[in-house]
């Protein structure tokens, strides 16, 4: 076989998994650390005081990766969820329902950041404007899924109703990265672009990237850690969980 | 440096935004070194009790 495709099989096996995501864990926190270190600096210190808006501009630092990663996390966990219903294959399940509260974590950032940003800047806390509704949505899709994976016993019955939930709010994914183009209400449309020219100044945009990465760095430690946990506790019946006790807590009485 | 932390008076709503990012990706980080403790809190305590079943 492709030893790729060897890997990939191989990396399905829960212990090796542990022991694989153990590996890189610390690395991946001190990537997230220092990038987002240097993406503060920038964001604080290096980028000058937007024209229009001034200083409150330097929320967008914190707001714009976050509601990016609100969106990466559900496609992630929604993917994860997509290969765990068809395949049965336990680690994906895991990854699907690691991602959740992490991705919830993200989106509450956004919601209440673009809150702060959005009191100086448009005069009013919140308006049920289409890109604040949607995200909203979104935040309470998170809650489902993890609500839905809390509820039932089994934890494998609960980790394949709650993707298939996932699966469901997939179509709230859309509304939020187009509402600011379908609907003009109050959200401004973007400014950075994937496809074609940024509409920001080099200096601004820098300290922005790099956060965005940072926190997708984040994401994926959080979510290796998470469901290293998730793991332990779904095998702790078999033998490789059980060699991870300390030895005097097994020989105790 | 004054200036810096008064954001041009903007500091009330800027370094909230940025405590919350803080706090709440702490609070992440630190959920599953809690959630690996109790675990392995309670898989030690079903092993004991499970050694202590066996010898009368």
């Amino acid at each position: 076989m492709n030893p790729l495709v060897l890997w990939f099989h191989k990396l399905g096996s829960p212990p090796y998994f542990y022991r694989f995501a153990g590996r890189w864990l610390p690395w991946l926190y001190a990537l997230a650390l220092i990038a987002g270190a240097a993406g503060f600096y920038g964001a604080l210190f290096a980028a000058p005081a937007d024209y229009q808006q001034g200083d409150s501009f330097r929320i967008m630092y914190v707001h714009v990766p976050c509601a990016w990663m609100g969106l990466f996390a559900y496609l992630f966990m929604a993917a994860n969820g997509f290969v765990g219903l068809v395949w049965r294959i336990k680690l994906s399940e895991t990854l699907a329902m690691a991602s959740a509260p992490v991705g919830a974590a993200f989106t509450f950032i956004t919601l209440v950041t673009g809150s702060l940003w959005g009191k100086p800047t448009w005069g009013t806390w919140w308006t049920w404007d289409a890109r604040l509704t949607s995200e909203l949505v979104l935040l309470f899709l998170y809650f489902g899924v993890i609500g839905l994976y809390h509820a039932i016993e089994d934890r494998r019955q609960a980790a394949r109703a709650a993707a298939f939930l996932a699966l469901v709010g997939i179509v709230n994914l859309p509304i939020v990265h187009y509402s600011v183009i379908w609907w003009n209400t109050l959200h401004q449309a973007q400014t950075v672009s994937l496809v074609g020219p940024s509409k920001i100044a080099p200096s601004m945009l820098w300290p922005l990237l790099t956060l965005a990465f940072a926190t997708h760095v984040y994401f994926f430690a959080s979510v290796l850690a998470r469901s290293r946990v998730a793991l332990l506790e779904l095998e702790s019946g078999k033998d490789w969980v059980r060699t991870l006790l300390p030895a005097t807590e097994t020989l105790h009485d | 440096m004054t200036d810096f932390f008064a954001m041009h008076g903007y500091a009330a709503y800027v370094w909230p935004s940025y405590a919350l990012f803080a706090v709440v990706l702490l609070a992440d980080a630190l959920a599953p070194v809690f959630a690996r403790r109790r675990v392995m809190h309670d898989l030690a305590r079903r092993v004991r009790r499970a050694a202590s079943r066996k010898t009368p």
